[in-house]
Parts: C-alpha cells; sequence; structure tokens
C-alpha cells in the first residue's frame, strides 16, 4: 500500500524534479489543448457530431452558470468550464492502467483551489472595484469581518480536502481490494470512482461558479473579454 | 517497545475517528436525501433544481466524512510522533 500522501519523482529537469501527477498534468494538458484546437479549426454554421457534441457541452455550462449566478454566464464561461473539463478528465484516468489521477495527490488539488481562490478575488475587484469587494468582508456588520476573511480560506480548504479525499480514497480502496482480492473484483468499484469523479468534478465546478457569483455581486457586469486560456 | 505502542495507538485513533466521524454525515446525508425525494414526489417538475442542490448539499455534507478520513491518513502515513 503506498502512503497516498508523498508523490514520487519520475524524472528530473535540470535541477527540479518532476513527479508523476505533474507528468500526467501535462499530458493532459496537452491533450486537452490539441483536442480544443483541432476541434475548433474549422466551424462551420451546420455542424457536424464532434462540434455537436461541443456546442451542447458549452450550452450545458452556460446554463449551469446561468442558473447558480442569475447574469450572463459569457465572463465566466472559459474558466468554469476548464476547471470542469479538467477535473472530469483528470479523475477519469484512474480507469487507465498504470496511470494514477493527478486529483488523488494533494498538490494538484491545492493548485485549482488556488486558481478559484486569485479567480474569486479577480472577478469580485472587476465586479464591484477595490472598495465594493473589500466593504463585501463587513457585509451584515463590521463584528463580521474576522470570519469572512477566515471563510475565504477554510471554504478554499475544504475544496481541496474534498476533491482529494474522494478521489484519493477510490484510488485507495481499489488499491486494497486488488492486493486482496485479486484481478476483476475492483472493477465494480472503478465504475463507482467514474461516477465519483463526474460528480466531484460537477461539484468543484458549481462551488467554483457559487463563490466567484457571490464575490462578483447581483449587478450584472458588462461582458468583457476573457483573459483565460479557452478550451471548450 | 515505544515505538510499538505508538503505532498501536495510531492505528486504532485512525479507525475510530472513521468510525465515528462517519456517523454525522451519514446521518445528515440520509435525512437531506429523503427530504430531496419527498420534494421530488411532491413536485417531479422541479426534479433538475432539486437535484443539482442536493448534490452540492451532499458534498457539502460528505465534506466532514472526508476530514475525517483525511485526519486518519495523517495519523496513519505522516505521523509526526512515529
Amino acid at each position: 500500500m503506498d502512503n497516498p500522501l508523498t508523490v514520487d519523482t519520475l524524472f528530473h529537469l535540470g535541477p527540479v524534479p518532476i513527479t508523476t501527477p505533474v507528468a500526467v498534468t501535462w499530458a493532459l494538458m496537452i491533450g486537452l489543448t490539441l483536442f480544443a484546437w483541432l476541434s475548433t479549426r474549422r466551424l462551420a454554421l451546420v455542424p457536424g457530431t464532434l462540434q455537436t457534441v461541443l456546442e451542447l457541452f458549452v450550452t450545458t455550462v452556460d446554463g449551469q452558470v446561468h442558473d447558480t449566478m442569475q447574469r450572463d454566464p459569457a465572463p465566466f464561461r472559459a474558466l468554469i468550464g476548464t476547471i470542469f473539463l479538467f477535473v472530469l478528465v483528470a479523475n477519469w484516468t484512474a480507469v487507465l492502467p498504470g496511470v494514477e489521477p493527478p486529483t488523488a495527490h494533494i498538490e494538484t488539488d491545492a493548485a485549482l483551489a488556488m486558481i478559484v481562490f486569485v479567480a474569486t478575488i479577480a472577478y469580485g475587484i472587476s465586479g464591484r472595484g477595490w472598495r465594493g469587494y473589500l466593504a463585501t468582508f463587513a457585509e451584515p456588520s463590521w463584528v463580521m469581518i474576522p470570519l469572512n476573511l477566515v471563510e475565504q480560506i477554510t471554504r478554499t480548504f475544504s475544496l481541496v480536502v474534498r476533491l482529494f479525499g474522494n478521489v484519493m480514497s477510490g484510488v485507495f480502496v481499489v488499491g486494497i481490494v486488488l492486493s486482496l482480492a485479486g484481478l476483476f473484483l475492483p472493477i465494480p468499484l472503478m465504475a463507482l470512482d467514474l461516477l465519483t469523479g463526474a460528480v466531484q468534478a460537477y461539484i468543484f465546478a458549481v462551488l467554483a461558479t457559487v463563490f466567484i457569483g457571490a464575490a462578483a455581486g447581483e449587478t450584472p457586469v458588462a461582458a468583457k473579454p476573457d483573459k483565460e486560456d479557452t478550451s471548450p | 517497545m515505544t515505538e510499538n505502542i505508538v503505532e498501536v495507538v495510531s492505528i486504532i485513533a485512525a479507525a475510530l475517528a472513521v468510525g465515528f466521524g462517519a456517523i454525522g454525515p451519514a446521518l445528515g446525508e440520509g435525512r437531506a436525501v429523503a427530504a430531496a425525494m419527498d420534494a421530488i414526489a411532491r413536485q417531479p417538475e422541479a426534479a433538475g433544481t432539486l437535484s443539482r442542490t442536493l448534490f452540492v448539499g451532499l458534498a457539502m455534507i460528505e465534506t466532514m466524512a472526508i476530514y475525517t478520513l483525511v485526519i486518519a491518513l495523517l495519523v496513519l502515513f505522516a505521523n509526526p510522533f512515529v
């Protein structure tokens, strides 16, 4: 049974050790970017099968963001969609033989949650302005300032621990059952892992939407151009 | 011998943490799902919104159990006293 809290170094890039989750993450990033680039290179007015699937995905993300935030989803589509797609694909790499999902290590989840944390602040400032965003920390009254500050930390931490705990426990249980019972018994558990991975990706994206929407405020901001890397 | 005692106590503590830590979230999730089932049975057209909210709420509740799991893993694999 491997220690789930340590990572093994795959190779060294100069003085920097590259661990297995980082290598898998890079492979996923390259794969997703190539897929997005290749599939959106020739967009047609009458879409083919692939473009229909992509449009369905984008429409679903838009609908979820709109339902959660009650505002125009355009400024948030790229970030939320990319987070969802990346976490989903990262969780589902558990089915590939020999590949451990990068989200089963706490560093990847911490990085994802830091992205959400920074995006929350950025969207809050761009939605309400400096003074408006800082004023939200004293929202019911100024007594709540310490609690609101602590909430920023704890909810980011719980994002990290939730994703890490769910994905890691799935991988861990499959490992234990495999070492106890042999070849075919873990298959139902792996199917359950696929469901858990999808639900966790959805929840991570929805919570990111909720945090960003709460920070950005009720009044709709004017649609601004996306700054984030745009996967579909 | 002392090393051994610490390890034994750590394993017992991890088992207790997960065992007792799972009780509360289990009861809470049961109540949440029961309430959602009730609401869907009364109002089937609201099933989409209800299940979305239910999933997010379940994830929130489940986080408590996951916390104990992480504590148990810390005790087992990253114990500062072993």
